[in-house]
Parts: structure tokens; sequence; C-alpha cells
């Protein structure tokens, strides 16, 4: 299905000044993130009866003690949340590394590898893509366990393929310019020429996807924790906090909408993010 | 074009059978299947005896055999849990996942292409700003945090519509709508690309100056062209139904068969997990193919090239 090369996506242009602001949002959020220890008012896991699903601030009988408001057992929602990103984006961070490297190294095997190499590794590639990534995901868990080193391991196994189609296409490209066979002619090992001149010219390429492919890693992170099968309780996690809200929707919509709007926050900025980078480096690279 | 299709055919069968061994090692080397099965313990002879009757001493490469020949004949084992067939599971469960799938599926094609073309054709205007806000927002948000919006707003605060379970017809319209949405955002943001990249092409300036009409320049030479390689979107997305679909049956407690797989995970029962790992790459792999066999129908290029 790789061989239709799709459209050059052309979008509303996105001027500075809405990614500046966009990442200095996405910006105060990891900050706040992984300052929770210090700046969350609460231990996120510590119960109290006394204030169970209390308004937030803004409502009839919320206060500043709980701006958030709390949950079915008085824990205070502000202080999970700032937990829930830090969590998340330590998950979707380190998975993200792991199945970058994967695939970028893929990618190159197969860009630098010859003919059959080639063809062994897109055809893996293309198993992987057939592959679901939750039902893969899913028997991970089962095998393995929630442990949070699992889902990061996993992430990185079901998301790479994406990093090596396009590192592929990049290499298949760039192998043909004028400096490549120049280095070659030189004298240049495959290494060499790899290392010093096709590397650093992925990086851009590389950039923007990382940025377009987080919100999707975190989602996924997020997903499976409100599924119930991510990162399990009394850890904070925002997908955690949505699906065990579901059933307060009535007594405590804030319980579930809370954690959602700040996932939507963060996603949509990454979203905003990346696609004036695009804008700006073009990758129109479809292996 | 037999070359075409015969590498795709090939390549189809690799991926079953790759699929097949990853089922199978999963299943075999999860762990003992007594161990969860008998929780008190077993004694020695016992289990050896049960080992016996399900083959589990053979060696490897016959146990897999042994497996292959049951999945072609249509037998994917037990549950390790309730001993019920595992098909059976999910052939109970099926038809809600069909109906709620296949109408978000009709729904994202009927509004997510009229959005997408509209946008291109209108560009600037404010019905592509609002289109495309909207595909923004339904691409970037969650379906998990879709359906529970729609539950607060509609079934909630406007009690206009139920929130859980599929008694009666209107128990679909949210479920459906939540799995659409993010589907329409998709096929919207493509069309809109596929088409801005068609109303670029030659063929276009050469209709316009031959004095044709913008409406049928529109639907002769830009949607025509852009709805050709929709088509492998199309089977993206309905790959992309599979995930989204248990989600959306967790929000709003559906019986369908996402909600076996989570039980699956939750009590490690490989047994009917592998099926559903099994079920989904086999629709993929069909779904891949009927996407080829699309091309080489509505595209002469691929027949003429290959």
């Amino acid at each position: 299905m790789g061989d239709v090369a799709a459209p050059t996506a052309r979008r509303v242009r996105l001027n500075a000044d809405t990614l500046t602001l966009a990442g200095a949002g996405l910006a105060l959020i990891i900050l706040l993130g992984v300052s929770a220890p210090w700046i969350a008012p609460y231990d996120p896991n510590a119960v109290n009866m006394l204030a169970r699903i209390a308004p937030p601030v803004w409502l009839d009988g919320g206060s500043w003690a709980h701006p958030f408001g709390t949950d079915q057992i008085g824990r205070d929602l502000l202080s999970r949340c700032l937990w829930g990103i830090r969590a998340s984006f330590g998950i979707a961070t380190l998975g993200l590394i792991f199945s970058a490297c994967l695939g970028i190294g893929l990618g190159l095997l197969s860009g630098l590898g010859g003919r059959w190499v080639d063809r062994a590794v897109m055809t893996v590639t293309d198993v992987f893509i057939t592959l679901p990534n939750l039902l893969l995901m899913l028997c991970g868990i089962a095998l393995l366990g929630t442990d949070r080193w699992v889902l990061v391991v996993m992430i990185g196994f079901v998301r790479w393929e994406g990093y090596a189609r396009i590192v592929r296409g990049e290499v298949l490209k760039l192998r043909e310019t004028g400096y490549v066979e120049a280095s070659r002619a030189l004298g240049g090992g495959s290494a060499w020429v790899a290392l010093r001149h096709i590397v650093p010219n992925l990086a851009s390429p590389m950039v923007v996807m990382l940025t377009l492919s987080f919100p999707g890693v975190l989602l996924m992170e997020a997903g499976l924790s409100f599924l119930g099968v991510g990162v399990q309780p009394p850890t904070a996690s925002l997908g955690r906090m949505i699906g065990d809200g579901r059933d307060y929707l009535v007594t405590g919509w804030w319980l579930s909408v809370m954690p959602a709007l700040v996932i939507v926050a963060i996603t949509l900025l990454f979203q905003i993010i990346g696609d004036a980078l695009r804008d700006r480096i073009d990758v129109r690279s479809h292996g | 074009m037999t070359r075409f299709l015969a590498w795709r055919l090939g390549r189809a069968l690799i991926t079953t059978f790759l699929v097949l061994v990853i089922a199978f090692v999963t299943l075999r080397y999860s762990g003992e299947p007594f161990d969860r099965m008998f929780p008190q313990g077993l004694t020695v002879e016992h289990q050896q005896a049960l080992e016996r009757e399900w083959g589990l001493d053979r060696p490897f490469l016959e146990q897999f055999a042994a497996y292959l020949g049951g999945v072609l004949q249509g037998d994917f084992g037990r549950s390790l849990f309730t001993g019920e067939r595992v098909w059976l599971m999910y052939a109970e469960r099926m038809p809600a996942t069909l109906a709620v799938g296949s109408l978000a599926l009709v729904l994202a094609i009927a509004v997510g292409i009229p959005l997408g073309a509209v946008s291109a054709l209108y560009r600037g205007s404010v019905a592509e700003r609002a289109a495309m806000g909207f595909a923004f927002l339904g691409y970037a948000v969650p379906h998990f945090v879709i359906g529970i919006g729609l539950i607060l707003w509609l079934g909630y605060y406007a009690r206009l519509l139920p929130g859980t379970g599929l008694d009666t017809p209107t128990h679909y319209v949210l479920p459906v709508i939540t799995l659409a949405i993010p589907m329409v955002a998709g096929i919207a943001r493509y069309m809109r690309a596929a088409m801005l990249d068609a109303i670029g092409q030659d063929y276009v300036t050469t209709a316009a100056s031959k004095g044709i009409g913008p409406g049928r320049i529109a639907r002769v030479h830009i949607l025509r062209n852009a709805l050709t390689p929709l088509v492998s979107v199309l089977g993206l997305e309905i790959a992309g139904l599979v995930n989204g679909s248990i989600f959306v049956e967790a929000v709003f407690s559906l019986p369908g068969v996402g909600r076996i797989l989570i039980g699956a995970v939750e009590d490690r029962d490989f047994a009917v997990l592998q099926f559903g790992v099994i079920a989904y790459a086999g629709l993929v792999v069909v779904i891949n193919l009927v996407v080829d066999l699309l091309y080489v129908a509505v595209d002469p290029r691929i027949r003429l090239e290959h």
C-alpha cells in the first residue's frame, strides 16, 4: 500500500507566533509535569474520605483547597493530573526514542544494505504494518505484565516501521546526490558515507516525524491505561483517571473531564507544532 | 499486472504465515496453561497425562504443524478459563462490533469526502476553515475522550440519547458518531490535500482552457483523480476501525469483540487473545488485497505498467 505517494499536504500556514505560543504552552505543561513532585499540592495517592467527589473551584461547593476537585476516594485531581503528565511523558518519550532508534537503524540497513537486505527488511516492515498495534501491545502486556518498562519496550516495538520507511526513502534519495557520489569516489566506505553524509541529512525529517508521532505514542499509553491494562494503580495516569471517572459521570463529571482536558491540550499543542514544522521542513518522502 | 498481483498475493501469504507463527509462539511460551487452569496445583502424573493429551510433550515443529492443521480446519482452540470454543466466543460478540463499525464507516465516507472536497474547492472560505478546524480536532482527540464528551453532553446534560448499551436503535447513535469522527477527520484532510494536488495539475488547466465549466472540471477532472488514491486510505481507515472499536466499546459498555480482548489480557487467556490477533491480521491482509485489486480496476496506469 505504501507504493502510492500521498499527495503533498498543504495546510493553513501557521505563522511564527502560533508556533512560539504552542511551543511555550507545551513547554509549560512539560515543566509542570516534570516538577510534579515539588509543586503538586498533595500526595497524588493520599486518600481523604471526607472530601470525596469535591467539585472544582469554579463550581458551587468548590474551593481552592482542591482547584480541580477530588475523585471518588478524595484524592486531589490537580496533583494526580500533574503526576499523570509526568508518567505519560516519561513513558511516551522513552518509547519514542526506542522506536526511533529501531526504525532508523533498520531503515539505514534497508537503504544501504543491498537488494536482498532491503527486500527482507521491507517484508518485515510490511508484516508489522499489517499487525494491529493495539493487539500487539495487548499480547505483550498479557505476556510480560504491565510494568512501565514493558510499555516502553512495546511502544518501541510496534511503532518503528514508520521511521524505517521514511529513513529508507530518504537514504535512497540521498544515495543519488552528488556529495555522496563524490565521497564514494574519494574512497569513502559504506559506514563512513552512512555516518558522515547520510545520517546528518536525516535530522530534519526525523525531527518532524518525532514531533508528529509523539501525540500518537502518548495516546497509546493513555488508551491502554484507560482500558485498564496500562499504568497500574495507584500510580496516577491520565488515561486511567478518565477510565475510572467513567463510572462517576453523573455525580462527578470532572473526574474524567479534567484529565481529558489535559490530554487534549497536550495532543493539540503537539499537532499544531508538528503541522507548523512540517510546513517549514517539508517531508515528502514516502518510502 | 499478473506479476503485480502475484507479488501482492505472495506477500499476503507470507504475512499470514508469520502472524500465525507469532500467535503460536506467544500462545505456547506464555507460561504453563495448567498453572492457570488449576491454580490449586496438580500432581506430576496428572500434569504429564494432561500434557500428553494436549500434545504439549511433542517436538515444537510437530506441535506447530498440528496447530496449523487446526487453524485451517477452523479450530482455534478453547479458552484457558471457561473452556468455551474461542471462535464461538467471538461469533457471539461479532454482530455488535460489525454493526457499529460498518455504520461508522458509511457515516465517515458520507461526511468526510464532501467535507474535504468542499474545503479544497472553496479555499479560504469560512466553510473551509470550519471544516479543517473540525478535522484538526477530530484528528487529535482520542476516541475515548470524544465518547465521554458526547455521553456527558448529549446523554446526561441534554438527555437526548442513551449513553450505554445497544438495546434500541437510538443506542447506536453515540457510539457510531464517536467511532466515525476521527475517520471523518482523516478522510476530509486527505481528500482536501488530494483535491488541491489535482487542481494544480496541467490537465485541469487544459480542461479550463478548452472552456469546460467549473462544475464539470470539479467532478470529472479533480474529484475523480482525487478519489483513486482514497481507496488505500480507506483500507487503512478500516484497519484503524478495529483499534477504535475497542475503545468505543469500553466507553459505551457495548457487547462487542473489544470486551473479549481486554478480558483476555486481564486473565492472560492467550488462546482467546491469539484468535483476535489472527482475525485482525487476516482482515487487514484481505483489505490490502482488495485495495490492490481495486487499484488495478480503477487505475489503468497500474495495469499498463506491470
